[in-house]
């Protein structure tokens, strides 16, 4: 019996078609993957599944029964929900109450009762969260743990999930799938948006590929492997860019002595972190999301400023710099989170040029011009899948990435800060930007490669440093380091002698 | 079956909705005000054409159209100055009257100077001292992250203060007792445009605010800097723009903008510095800058627009004997139309059977 059914779904956007003809369905208690390079046109058909865009053509049935879903709350009565690439909670009210929000809560707020119903829920589809606690003071999977809830508390029977595991660390991954097994037994339906292969065989049953808005294949999971969905999806089969060549390793450019930091809740996150980012090398910094990372990077981009400690670039005493000084300095980051670097309601080239204003200002005047063709090349290299004047905001999440990595690379950057580079990129899109990596490093750039995904940092570092509770427990020469290993020291289990 | 009218969201408003926006608004506007003005025992269409027509007609009153738009140009300027970079200035008001205060001030020492140097003064000095009056809240703002919304509304409450304290202590007039300065000197008087109207070079000192205000918001790299704060602060620190140091000085610059506003009335008007100097000017900017959308040609439109209704509320309340206030009635009821109006733009409105 199949619960959903998408025929002939059409979706333009001016001249773009985003879903053209597209045809989708979703048995009942099946999790089906939904495959596609970034911009395919995934989140757009799940979109107007859940009643955020309006298809332009095409069917939807629920149940066999034809459907007009208007808005998300009409997806919501028919039992759909979704869980986007950004969460939607309110960070100052409780898992309780953004759980009941807009739902089921009455005139009077009766918070106890609510706490306890949402507790009651959380235990019945076994999603462990203190439903009392602010959604602000949450980790990131926690707070997608709470999304979930929250469909499901909705009644959902089908669950859509945009890239739920994009922003989780491996572990967190693990519990996401355990939670969706057991929630699949119990009868719910879970459409899966993913970049990771892995993950697809790991969890799916089937798997729909889209390619430029037009859905390519649908097959059984179980007879599918990873070379032939990669094949379906970009039209070539073998991925995986490594670090070929060892460093040639120059002078010091980035050195932080005895830095610490505090979160945002004012805990300690770094503690005296010393590392040193030399010319023509890439350092990775291995270890489980919320260790520090975050911070760290902030600390390196000028937006938190470290307690005690000194940070150093090419012998200059930068601590406590503004983001502008250290752009200034040669510091190049790319964000993090992509909301977070990107002004939406400006075009792609203003955004492309922000960085470097000075550049395109000819006798005080803005040269436009100058600002799209820039712009133009750059969507050239690095083949983001967007126009010079669209609105940033139209991008599909990968291309906004890109779009980002394109603006601070082209500023060819002496030292790169990179946290999570390659998250949201489809398979193409990770090794092209592993491999502008490699170039910057072989360019004479120093390279901190921020990551959670194991195989990317013993990919392409040629040292790597654990980062465990804001400590720096260890750097290892890439030759010595093996996933066991990382894995211990990540665990806070076993300490290496700290090079320096 | 039955019929069902549904609305639903649409990304982007295609362009001829963007074009009806205004037509919309003004029919929307006159529909809502008919009945006041019927209630008032009056002819709406002959109303509206002694608002909206007959201030065309004739030389003078097509000038004294142009005569009160000029304050509201400059407040619209200036707030729009503001909001482009996301710093919610409401104090032009007081930001205008500082400026009152300096160019009647100073305009009691230039008598000596050339007209052109003596005019060159009181606006510099005008634009200094409505920054310096933008100052404290912009200093709590980028410093302390204090609201500048309360800051800048509460400091023009302070400003009516000192110019009432002004008027009626040092500046009293000394003869006729009357709360207002002493008579500028003549040399600062902005020159009339035109023979017995009132029409006076503030007018072309507002329009060429405009024109800079369009070229700095689109052709600088400051005028982007400043529309990325405005649009997404966090994203603009990320790209390395200093976020405090531009919005402070958007905060500063609509200050003076505002106080060329006070420069203008005072030395092109008034000749004096009175207590109404300005009928709201520095709040009506906030909405011709909201009517305008942030943009310097729809701020003109705009000011214009209310210049006209203005002038027409007169002439309508003196012919059709309803209160002038129906003047104010109907820029308050624009307004709301156009807000609603432009909020609807990003709906469709379906007919249809489910
Ligand atoms: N509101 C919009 N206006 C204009 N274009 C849009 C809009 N939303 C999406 N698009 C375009 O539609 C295409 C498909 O986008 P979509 O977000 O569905 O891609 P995706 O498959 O989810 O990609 P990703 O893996 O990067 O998230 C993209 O080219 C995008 O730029
Ligand atoms: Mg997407």
């Amino acid at each position: 019996m199949k619960i959903i059914e998408m025929r002939g779904i059409t979706k333009r956007f001016a001249s773009l078609v985003a879903n053209d003809h597209v045809d989708f369905d979703l048995e009942r208690g099946e999790i089906h993957a939904l495959l596609g390079e970034n911009g395919a046109g995934k989140t757009t058909l799940m979109r107007i599944l859940y009643g955020l865009y309006r298809p332009d053509e095409g069917e939807i049935r629920v149940e066999g029964r034809p459907v007009t879903i208007h808005a998300p709350k009409d997806a919501i009565a028919l039992g759909i929900g979704m869980v986007t690439q950004h969460f939607a909670l309110v960070p100052t009210l409780t898992v309780a109450e953004n759980v009941v929000l807009g739902f089921n809560e009455g005139f009077r707020l009766d918070r106890q009762r609510i706490a306890e119903e949402v507790a009651e829920a959380a235990r019945r589809f076994g999603l462990e969260i203190d439903p009392a606690v602010q959604v602000g003071h949450l980790s990131v999977g926690q707070r997608q743990r709470v999304e979930i809830l929250k469909a499901l508390y909705r009644h959902a029977r089908v669950l859509i999930l945009d890239e739920p595991t994009a922003v989780l660390t491996p572990q967190e991954v693990e519990a996401l799938f355990a939670t969706l097994r057991r929630l699949q037994h119990e009868g719910l339906s879970v459409i899966f948006i993913t970049h990771k292969l892995a993950e697809v065989m790991a969890i799916t049953d089937r798997v729909t590929v889209l390619r430029d808005g037009k859905a390519i294949a649908t097959v059984r999971t179980a007879s599918t492997n990873e070379e032939a969905l990669a094949r379906m999806m970009v039209g070539r089969e073998s991925f995986g860019v490594r670090r070929e060549t060892s460093a040639r390793r120059g002078e010091p450019l980035l050195r932080m002595e005895g830095i610490s930091a505090v979160d945002d809740r004012g805990l300690p996150a770094l503690k005296r972190v010393s590392l040193t980012i030399h010319s023509g090398e890439i350092l990775g910094i291995a270890g489980v999301g919320g260790n520090g990372q975050h911070e760290l990077a902030e600390v390196l981009s000028g937006l938190r400023r470290p307690t005690e400690g000194r940070l150093l670039v090419e012998g200059r005493d930068m601590t406590g710099a503004s983001p502008a000084e250290l752009n200034a300095a040669g510091v190049g980051r790319i964000p993090e989170d992509r909301h977070e670097g990107i002004v939406g309601e400006l075009s792609v080239a203003d955004n492309m040029a922000l960085e470097t204003l000075p550049r395109f200002v000819k006798k005080g005047r803005l040269d436009r011009q100058a600002i799209i063709a820039h712009a133009r090349r750059l969507i050239e290299q690095f083949q983001i899948k967007a126009r010079p004047t669209d609105r940033a905001k139209t991008l599909s999440g990968g291309n906004m990435q890109k779009l980002l990595l394109a603006r601070v690379l082209s500023r060819k950057p002496k030292v790169v800060i990179a946290p999570q580079p390659t998250r949201g990129l489809d398979i193409g899109a990770t090794d092209y930007v592993r491999s502008q990596l490699l170039a910057q490093r072989e360019r004479g750039a120093g390279v901190l490669l921020i990551s959670e995904d194991l195989d990317e940092i013993l990919a392409l570092s040629d040292r790597i440093a654990v980062i465990y509770e804001g400590e720096i427990v260890g750097i290892l020469p890439a030759q010595e380091a093996d996933v066991e290993r990382l894995g211990l020291m990540m665990a806070g289990a076993a300490r290496e002698e700290v090079l320096p | 079956m039955s019929r069902w009218i549904t609305v639903e969201k649409r990304e982007t408003p295609p362009l001829g909705t963007r074009l009806l926006i205004p037509l919309l608004a003004l029919g929307g506007t006159f529909l809502l005000t008919s009945g006041l003005i019927l209630w008032g025992h009056a002819n709406p269409l002959r109303a509206y054409y002694y608002f909206l027509i007959a201030p065309l007609s004739s030389r003078f009153s097509l000038f004294e159209v142009l005569v009160s738009a000029t304050p509201l140009i400059l407040t619209g300027a200036s707030v729009t100055f503001a909001f482009s970079g996301g710093y919610y200035n409401i104090g032009a008001e007081g930001q205008l009257y500082a400026g009152a205060i300096a160019a009647a001030g100073v305009g009691l020492l230039v008598g000596g100077l050339p007209v052109p140097l003596a005019i060159l003064v009181l606006l510099v000095s005008g634009f200094l001292a409505g920054m310096a009056w933008a100052w404290l809240p912009a200093w709590l703002k980028v410093r302390w992250a204090v609201d500048e919304v309360v800051t800048t509304l509460l400091l023009n409450s302070v400003m009516a203060y000192i110019v009432s304290a002004l008027l009626n202590g040092p500046w009293r007039d000394p003869e006729s007792g009357w709360p207002q300065s002493p008579e500028i000197a003549a040399s600062a008087h902005l020159p009339k445009l035109a023979a017995r109207s009132r029409l006076n070079l503030g007018f072309l000192i507002a329009v060429l605010t405009l024109i800079v205000l369009w070229y700095v918001l689109n052709h600088t790299a400051f005028g982007l800097k400043l529309r990325a704060v405005g649009l997404g602060k966090s994203a603009a620190r990320f790209a390395g723009i200093p976020v405090e140091r531009t919005m402070f000085a958007a905060a500063l610059i609509s200050g003076g903008i505002a106080g060329i506003a006070g420069v203008c009335e005072v030395a092109g008007i008034q000749y004096h510095l009175i207590d109404a100097l300005s009928a709201g000017y520095g709040y009506t900017g906030i909405i011709i800058a909201t009517l305008g959308g942030l943009n310097a040609w729809g701020v003109g439109a705009a000011a214009l627009f209310f210049g006209l209704i203005d002038t027409g509320a007169q002439t309508v309340s003196r012919v059709l004997g309803v209160p002038v206030y129906l003047g104010e009635v109907t820029q308050a009821t624009m307004l709301l139309v156009t807000l609603a109006v432009l909020l609807l733009q990003h709906y469709r409105i379906r007919i249809g059977r489910r």
